[in-house]
């Protein structure tokens, strides 16, 4: 019982809401790291997933090779940040978490986006090409707009792995809420490492969220029969 | 019919091949503008890849095809496909577009401007038989089986393409609601005079709309004939067993009353006897006069008399392998 009046406490405190080490700095820190680790695996993942979705190539290749991603562990992957980030001067922290965060952020949107396109149906496709879109327009005006749902879902998946991983960057001296969970478990301070974990949970539920109201906003219309 | 303004279509020596497989072999046939050509045979004899080698959908391997002389394969592929309209068996409208962006899409990519695309997609709505006002904003996800289908005949006529190509466009719906399709698109194919290549497996269908009717089995062409003809005199036993045993009868569909040559009139046994008009089937007029229990019918035209036709007479043009 008493666990949860000192973490109430921990909360009240006002001089846990201010300066560099409070929870608001802390908050924009996780988001800066987990906003970024997806903003990186889009730009790898979203071009070579519309691709081979749109020409039905090699989707299998594609699938297990970013599958490798999820199978490498996390702190695995902060250690050989490490050791590639400290010789290029990129510091502790935040870069070496981006190595193994990035990884872990491909695979969903990777599979995701490659079955949104594909599951277009493949009349709709027929008949777009046979009128005289072109393969750019096809995807353009047809695939990505009928399947945005579907990888907003992936997009959303990946989001809320990278916000619960983001945490692990606080044992390689990063900043983010991972700090409270790390400081309190070393210091002893189970509150603060409590409500480390509570903001964790809370901004992971969140982004789960908003992605869905995402996805669901991006629903085409004329998709569900509506009155 | 109006004036064509309907492409003539092509086919020398086309063949397909996907490795072993002869898809299509050594087609070729010429359809003429403003008519509707209709490829009909059994399932996988080669009619949807026929079909797809006009708009280079699928590449011939070898053999070439030709609208108005032009071989298609020196034209960039969405280019030539813009200028030729495609339906589908599954329609393919775009499901998260309304009817009216469905049916604009060619104009919009060949550049209309937007008020000459509105009034376009208003006077094909009309001419399907839709309310523009009440439809215009629907998606295909409210529409029946058959206003999809009607939409997407009007998509591909939007641009007012000299050809269409037709893979089995009415296959999916009710045999009531086809027949309905068949004659609107009838109408729509004789006054607009467009050329149309159309893809079916039905017999009836292939009959009742095509002008010549390509039979097609295991890749070949095998009779290429207008349908009166195929019905009189099938080039094998394999086509006379395709159009059927009643093709005595089917063929009567195709002939009406005005057609024959009539008999003089004999008033005195005409009296009570059924009256036929010209324009008559001669399927029709024959079931009128079995069910009247007539020998003879009177033709009239109007209040003018034109002759008697007898039972006689049907009964030769039944005899199918005659002359037509
Ligand atoms: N991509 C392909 N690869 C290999 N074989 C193919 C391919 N497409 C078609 N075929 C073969 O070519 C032949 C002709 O196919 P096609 O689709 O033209 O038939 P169809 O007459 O339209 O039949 P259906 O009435 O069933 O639609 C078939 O034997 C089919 O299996
Ligand atoms: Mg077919």
């Amino acid at each position: 019982m008493t666990i949860f009046g000192d973490v109430a406490r921990w909360f009240a405190d006002p001089a846990h809401w201010q300066g560099s080490h409070g929870i608001p700095v802390r908050v924009l820190e996780h988001l800066e790291l987990s906003g970024l680790a997806v903003a990186i695996a889009l730009v790898i993942a979203v071009p070579v997933a519309l691709y081979l979705g749109h020409t039905g190539r090699g989707g299998f290749i594609a699938i297990n090779l970013a599958n490798i991603g999820r199978a490498l562990p996390s702190l695995a992957l902060i250690g050989l940040g490490l050791a590639i980030a400290i010789p290029l001067g990129l510091g502790l922290g935040f870069w070496p978490t981006m190595f193994a965060l990035v990884p872990l952020a491909i695979p969903p949107i990777m599979t995701n986006t490659f079955v949104a396109i594909r599951e277009v149906d493949r009349d709709v496709v027929d008949a777009a090409r046979g009128m005289g879109l072109k393969e750019s327009e096809i995807l353009g005006t047809i695939e990505i707009p009928l399947g945005l749902p579907l990888m907003l879902g992936g997009i959303g998946t990946a989001a809320v792995n990278v916000v619960a991983t983001a945490t692990l960057g606080a044992i390689v001296a990063g900043g983010a809420l991972g700090r409270f969970i790390v400081d309190g478990l070393a210091l002893q301070e189970y509150d603060q490492l409590v409500a480390g974990a509570l903001l964790v949970a809370l901004l992971a539920i969140l982004t789960e969220v908003a992605f869905a109201a995402l996805a669901r906003a991006s629903a085409p219309p004329g998709m569900t029969v509506s009155p | 019919m109006a004036e064509s303004r309907g492409a003539t279509v092509e086919f020398r020596s086309v063949t397909k091949r996907y490795g072993d497989t002869i898809a299509v072999d050594r087609l070729s046939f010429t359809v003429p503008a403003g008519r509707i050509c209709v490829l009909v045979g059994p399932s996988g004899c080669g009619k949807t890849t026929s079909l797809r080698m006009v708009n280079r959908l699928i590449e011939p391997t070898s053999g070439e095809i030709l609208i108005d002389g032009q071989n298609v394969l020196a034209e960039d592929p969405t280019q030539l496909r813009r200028r030729i309209g495609y339906v589908i068996q599954q329609t393919g409208l775009f499901p998260h577009q309304t009817v009216a962006d469905n049916i604009a899409t060619v104009p919009r990519l060949l550049g209309w401007p937007k008020e000459r695309i509105q009034l376009r997609v208003d006077e094909l709505m009309k001419l399907i038989g839709l309310d523009p006002g009440r439809m215009r904003r629907r998606y295909p996800a409210q529409l029946s089986g058959g206003e999809r289908q009607r939409v997407g005949v009007a998509r591909a006529m939007a641009a007012e393409p000299p050809l269409m190509l037709m893979d089995e466009p009415f296959a999916a719906v009710d045999p009531i609601v086809r027949e309905r399709l068949q004659n609107e698109f009838l109408r729509l194919q004789r006054a607009q005079g467009i050329t149309v290549i159309f893809v079916t497996h039905d017999i009836d269908e292939a009959i009742k709309l095509g002008d010549r009717v390509a039979v097609m089995r295991l890749g070949h062409l095998v009779q290429y004939a207008p349908p009166g003809e195929l019905l009189a005199r099938p080039a094998d036993d394999f086509v006379a067993k395709f159009v059927g045993s009643d093709r005595g009868l089917k063929r009567l569909s195709l002939l009406t009353v005005g057609g024959v040559e009539l008999a003089p009139l004999d008033r005195a046994k005409l009296d009570g006897a059924p009256v036929l008009s010209p324009s008559m089937s001669l399927r029709d007029a024959l079931a009128v006069m079995l069910s009247s229990e007539a020998q003879e019918a009177t033709v009239m035209e109007g209040d003018r008399y034109l002759g008697a036709l007898t039972l006689q007479q049907i009964g030769r043009m039944l005899r199918v392998d005659e002359p037509a």
